[in-house]
């Protein structure tokens, strides 16, 4: 196929995800009798209006780049993190914990530790089913799912009980809520006033690291290998459970850096309610920026503005926040739908033949553009020119 | 209070609580038996449950009373067949991966259920729901009778539906096609048996009865609707499959077992033992990873192609 027909039908199939993704979101606003147009201009331009809107998606686009980073590397790596709403919630607790004990630290040292706690508690967390995976098969969606529930639990417990800030014990008023993290343990904000915060920094910088790990290292060469191709990658001598075990523990890691990130920077004590969904509007992020961190840190800013745009929403319209989540399913089925169709020869062909007539015989899809998980349809494709 | 007491108390609250659970997993069953992991099992529950609410809920004061929760269960069944249609054209049509869909299926719907249950409802709202209907006679047994024989029409359909379901995977043509795709659809395919077309109908009855299984978890069970109302009983009943080796039989022991688990965390608290509950709640969910991991080396193996998408262009 030719290059323009290409591009075209990539646009088109494209062009259609978008318009089925905002139709079912246009679907369920009809439903509520809003104006349509009217609330996704609010959404997607209410944020951008002011400079709170603005510091504001940067503060959500925090937590979602951090996440969405050690989901990209697990789903790279051909494990299904789903898990990451409790390893977020592990890494809060973990990272109150390291601040709560050592308040004493001078801050150069105790911000580190603290952000390392944080990711070590996520990690801990994700090892669980990262081990249930690789030695037991046990299907890794299930079983992060399973531990997000009783993640939520644990925090729950903990707040309520072993970690309850004492003032409230006092009061009575009984909030269950950590005591307020010393300040030697606090992100501090760049622009005072706003929420907006030096973590910013650090997620774009790990994500320049994680492109740097999973792009130009051996080992990220052996997680992207496990991946596109388990059965290729034990044969060509590579360890594909430990590759599964180390990129879950990684993106637990993440995940629960994202925790301590919101805990320190943001929050300064754990509260109820601390991971607000991030864990798996993540997993949307990561999709949407093509499991590459290059992807992933537009794609964070772009669900910042839908976050923050769809809270906007609720004040301003009435429209119910939870809106935002009907969004996003609707995206990750359009987009996973989208690239299924792209990356198919067949249909490109079918495409190709009926709509513009062209004559010329499929070239297979060329390498570029291709994500790797593909590399099995890659083959077909090849099969078929050696064929004709 | 004896210990008969306390065991009858656990049963009689556990043996309904395994309604929802149960017609999720055998809709899950169909769905797996076909080939396609369903993991939007919770998000169609989420929405049958709102949509049996919200019948019930409008229809209260109206001259359809009779027939409202009739109707929450046919909307709830409706939507739920249309919302597994949704995810055939994702997963079967286009090939998406159907792990990631299913959590698509999941945000939208409970999404689309907490959205219009916020802007309609709002706050705690109560319906009348289903009542409990003893069975004469049989009720009337000491002990086993209030137990098994006092609960509502749909719990007891339910049951009943077991061995239908065992009839229509085994015994009928349909249940040979569906068992056929799953495991070799290319040798289904040659039989003239519509692979495609057989999935998408598979998905519609599997989103069917997850759809009645949330309309029993707002109408039956709870009364009310809450945005966290399925608290992953679809992922639950997702690995109810899995333990219940895809079989409706084991399957109604393994909804049976977890829902006495989720029970005792109620007969916990109200037997005062000092236990913080959140524990108690956690163990329905730990008991789940538990009986996968162990379940995994010993069970019978599912459908060969379970997860895979069928391709007829694919040269093989």
């Amino acid at each position: 196929m030719k290059t323009p027909v290409r591009v075209a039908y990539v646009v088109l199939v494209s062009l259609v995800a978008a318009l089925a993704a905002v139709g079912i979101g246009a679907i369920v606003l009809t439903i509520l009798g809003a104006d349509v147009f009217q609330t996704y201009k609010v959404i997607l331009t209410e944020p951008l209006k002011d400079l709170f809107g603005i510091t504001e998606v940067l503060v959500r686009a925090v937590p979602l780049i951090l996440v969405a980073l050690g989901i990209a590397i697990s789903f790279r790596a051909g494990i299904l993190n789903i898990g990451a709403e409790g390893q977020i919630q592990m890494g809060v607790i973990s990272a109150t914990a390291v601040a709560l004990v050592w308040p004493d630290l001078p801050k150069g040292i105790l911000v580190p530790l603290v952000l390392l706690g944080g990711a070590a508690g996520g990690a801990l967390w994700a090892s669980i089913a990262g081990y249930l995976r690789a030695k037991l098969g046990v299907n890794e969606i299930l079983s992060t799912v399973m531990l997000n529930y009783i993640a939520a639990q644990l925090y729950g417990f903990l707040l309520r009980g072993p970690m309850i800030d004492p003032a409230e014990l006092q009061t009575g008023s009984g909030t269950p809520q950590s005591v307020r993290l010393p300040k030697s343990a606090w992100i501090d904000r760049i622009i005072p006033g706003t929420r907006l915060h030096w973590g910013i920094v650090l997620a774009v910088v790990l994500a320049i690291l994680v492109y740097i790990l999973m792009w130009h290292t051996t080992w990220g060469f052996k997680m992207r290998a496990a991946g596109a191709s388990p059965k290729a990658t034990r044969y060509g001598g590579i360890n594909v459970e430990s590759c599964l075990f180390s990129a879950m523990v990684l993106a637990g890691a993440f995940a629960g850096l994202a925790g301590a990130v919101e805990v320190t920077a943001v929050h300064r004590r754990a509260i109820e309610g601390i991971s607000s969904g991030y864990g798996f509007s993540g997993i949307v992020v990561a999709l949407f920026g093509g499991l590459h961190p290059g992807g992933i840190i537009p794609a964070a800013l772009f669900f910042g503005v839908l976050l923050v745009g769809t809270d906007m929403t609720q004040r301003i319209m009435s429209i119910p926040a939870n809106m935002v989540s009907v969004l996003q399913g609707a995206v990750i089925l359009s987009i996973i739908s989208a690239k299924m169709v792209i990356n198919d020869p067949y249909a490109r062909e079918k495409f190709a033949r009926r709509f513009l007539h062209s004559k010329d015989k499929e070239r297979g899809p060329g390498g570029e553009g291709i994500p790797e998980e593909h590399g099995a349809q890659n083959e077909e494709t090849v099969n078929i020119e050696a064929k004709q | 209070m004896t210990i008969l007491n306390i065991v009858l108390n656990i049963l009689s609250i556990g043996i309904p609580f395994s309604v929802s659970l149960l017609l999720a997993s055998l809709g899950e069953m169909f769905n797996q038996r076909a080939g396609i992991f369903n993991l939007g099992c919770e998000g169609i529950m989420s929405m049958g449950a709102f949509l049996g609410f919200m019948s019930a809920y409008y229809l209260q004061n109206t001259a359809m009373v009779p027939y409202a929760n009739l109707i929450g269960i046919a909307a709830a069944g409706i939507a739920g067949a249309l919302l597994g249609l949704l995810f055939a054209l994702v997963t079967v049509t286009f090939h998406a991966p159907q792990g990631i869909a299913g959590i698509g299926l999941q945000m939208l719907g409970t999404g689309t259920a907490g959205t219009l249950f916020r802007h309609f409802v709002g706050g705690v709202a109560g319906v009348p729901g289903l009542s409990n209907r003893p069975i004469p006679l049989l009720s009337e047994i000491p002990f086993i009778g209030p137990v098994f024989f006092n609960m509502n029409i749909l719990a007891y359909a339910a049951f009943l539906f077991v061995p239908v379901s065992h009839y229509i995977l085994f015994k009928t043509p349909w249940g040979l096609k569906v068992r056929a795709v799953g495991t070799s659809p290319r040798s289904a395919d040659t039989m003239a048996i519509n692979v495609n077309r057989t999935r998408y109908q598979a998905l519609a009855a599997g989103g069917l009865l997850a759809g009645i299984a949330g309309a029993y978890l707002s109408l039956g069970q709870a009364k009310m609707f809450a945005d966290d109302i399925v608290a992953g009983r679809g992922f639950i009943a997702v690995a109810l499959v899995y333990f219940g080796r895809w079989d409706p039989y084991w399957i109604l022991g393994g909804s049976l077992l977890f829902s006495i688990a989720q029970s005792l965390q109620l007969s916990i608290q109200v037997l005062g033992i000092k236990f913080p509950y959140e524990f108690a709640v956690m163990f329905p969910y730990v008991l789940v990873i538990v009986v996968l991991a162990f379940t995994r080396n010993f069970a019978i193996k599912g459908p060969s192609e379970l997860g895979v998408p069928y391709d007829r262009e694919k040269r093989i």
